[in-house]
């Protein structure tokens, strides 16, 4: 069974009566970890928001692991992870992790068994009792992924929460992160702008074209695992990272000029 | 601070010298009665105002106990009142609309013009032990429930929109999103306004006793000691200073209460 299947979803927006989603057709199998690219205005954050019942789509269904989007949310089936960490601040590291634990009703001894086991996955043992405001900003992300992971759901939203870091820490959370997802297996749609990150991470790459939202194209991602910084450099990597730039290039042709320069990144 | 006390004092008494050496009447004559001497006001705290009474500053000690009892219940009904109607309001746009602006037009009536129909109407409805200081305590609350409810408002609905859509992931209730986010989010805000109420409620008190005809707080001794101005101004000027000293105490301690209740960026508090 396929833990995310998208038919025929289209969402229009009244208001500039813009398409941001057009027939999209998508499914997602277990431990997937499957990336959504293109370049901006092609609807990949609303399809993500599409997924998570954030926002409903104007027609076409929406499955997660076996059912509505609504009740999928309504039974906790997936966290999110967004650009911004959105910590709260009058909390903890460790009272952030906990948050969805404690809208799940757990007592506070599993609790801190959980918070204390996320917080070694991120790599972040110590700094349960800091302040969001008294982390970097790759560390409060690291935290978010924790909060998002900590009951662990069975699928993973993350909506390019690494685009506001800088290049070297954002490759040393990707590596993290696929650590993290080899070890939990769950499954993972990621939004991004970069394409050498959604080559690296992923097992397959959904590349979207803008005005309306389609899917241009799926490039399967055959590197070998465990990705290591090794698989950036191994010649496979880099024609995966061509054949993508192409798919993206070949539907943007009616791209505006700081589009394309942020495709070619 | 005692620096600028003393330069604030130093100015009066600056002002005092030159106005009165000068025989300036622009805007009003100074003399011993328009800006008795500071000595002459401290040293009547430690006088009797009357034979066989015990010292002024012994009789307005106890007299700000009465109207601080009567601006702390105020203040905290107020408080309650006006945090109610925030959280009333940030649920439905349609009564925010509807309600918000009798809200602010309930300020723009005096206070003065109130609070003799507030003694009337509440007073007899109110057990014996909130005779009379009750009614005050209410028309405290009357000045002190509008900055609250406005800044909670302000506060409830400035929770970050992405914050929000996390907490609908969580499929999180009403309430839950009420407790855990909107709540902690309003509280600078809703200290904001408590800081305004808290002075605002002794000022609702003092007012609230002079129709009330309660000669047991500031307020009495205030309309007491207006009739003997021009000949012991000191009195009043005493009065007044106890007055400002009780809205301080007040100030202050909302301060203290913020700052166990805020955890906050430090570049965040304000």
């Amino acid at each position: 069974m396929s833990v995310v299947e998208l038919k025929a979803v289209t969402k229009t927006f009244p208001r500039g009566n813009v398409t941001a989603l057009e027939n999209i057709d998508l499914a997602l199998e277990p431990g997937e970890f499957v990336s959504l690219i293109g370049p901006s205005g092609c609807g990949k954050s609303t399809l993500l928001r599409v997924i998570g019942d954030l926002i409903e789509p104007s027609s076409g269904s929406v499955t997660v692991n076996g059912k509505s989007a609504r009740q999928a949310r309504a039974d906790r089936d997936y966290g999110i992870v967004f650009q911004d960490a959105v910590l709260f601040d009058w909390r903890t590291v460790a009272k952030n992790i906990a948050l969805p634990l404690e809208l799940l009703g757990w007592d506070r001894a599993k609790r801190r068994e959980r918070v204390e086991r996320m917080l070694s996955l991120v790599e972040l043992t110590g700094f349960a009792d800091h302040h969001p405001w008294q982390l970097s900003g790759g560390m409060q992300q690291r935290v978010a992924i924790a909060r998002a992971l900590a009951f662990e759901p069975a699928l993973l939203l993350m909506d390019e929460p690494f685009g506001a870091l800088d290049e070297m820490t954002r490759e040393r959370l990707n590596l993290e992160l696929l650590s993290i997802w080899q070890q939990l297996s769950s499954t993972v749609v990621f939004v991004t702008h970069s394409i050498s990150e959604a080559v690296f991470l992923s097992t397959r790459v959904v590349v979207m074209s803008p005005r309306p939202g389609r899917i241009a194209g799926i490039v399967p991602i055959d590197l070998p695992r465990p990705r290591s910084v090794e698989t950036r450099e191994a010649p496979r990597y880099f024609e995966l990272v061509t054949q993508v730039r192409e798919l993206l290039r070949q539907r943007g042709e009616h791209l505006l000029p700081e589009e394309e320069a942020r495709i070619a990144e | 601070m005692a620096a600028v006390l003393a330069a604030l004092v130093g100015f009066y008494e600056l002002y005092h010298w030159v106005w009165a050496s000068a025989g300036w009447t622009w805007p009003f004559p100074v003399d011993d009665t328009s800006m008795p001497h500071v000595w002459v006001i401290l040293h009547a705290l430690w006088q009797p105002a009357q034979v066989n009474q015990p010292a002024l500053g012994t009789i307005l000690f106890h007299k700000s106990l009465f109207t601080a009892k009567e601006a702390a219940a105020g203040f905290a009904l107020g408080a309650v009142v006006g945090f109610g109607l925030g959280v009333v309001l940030v649920h439905s746009r349609l009564l925010t609309r509807g309600f918000l602006p009798y809200i602010v037009a309930s300020q723009t009536i005096p206070i003065l013009a109130i609070a003799p129909m507030v003694v009337v109407w509440v007073n007899p409805k109110l057990p014996g032990s909130l005779q009379g200081w009750g009614s005050v305590a209410v028309i405290a609350a009357y000045l002190t429930f509008f900055p609250v409810a406005i800044n909670t408002l302000r506060g409830l609905q400035s929770a970050d929109p992405r914050a929000l859509d996390l907490m609908r992931t969580y499929a999180a209730g009403r309430w839950t999103v009420l407790w855990k986010l909107r709540v902690p989010t309003s509280l600078p805000y809703v200290f904001s306004a408590l800081k305004i109420a808290a002075t605002a409620s002794v000022v609702g008190a003092i007012i609230g006793e002079l129709p009330s005809g309660l000669q047991s707080g500031l307020g009495g001794a205030i309309l007491n000691f207006n009739q003997y101005y021009s000949i012991e101004p000191q009195e009043l000027w005493a009065t007044n200073i106890v007055a400002a000293i009780l809205g301080i105490v007040f100030f202050v301690a909302v301060v203290s209460a913020e700052k166990v209740a805020v955890r906050r960026a430090p570049e965040n508090v304000g």
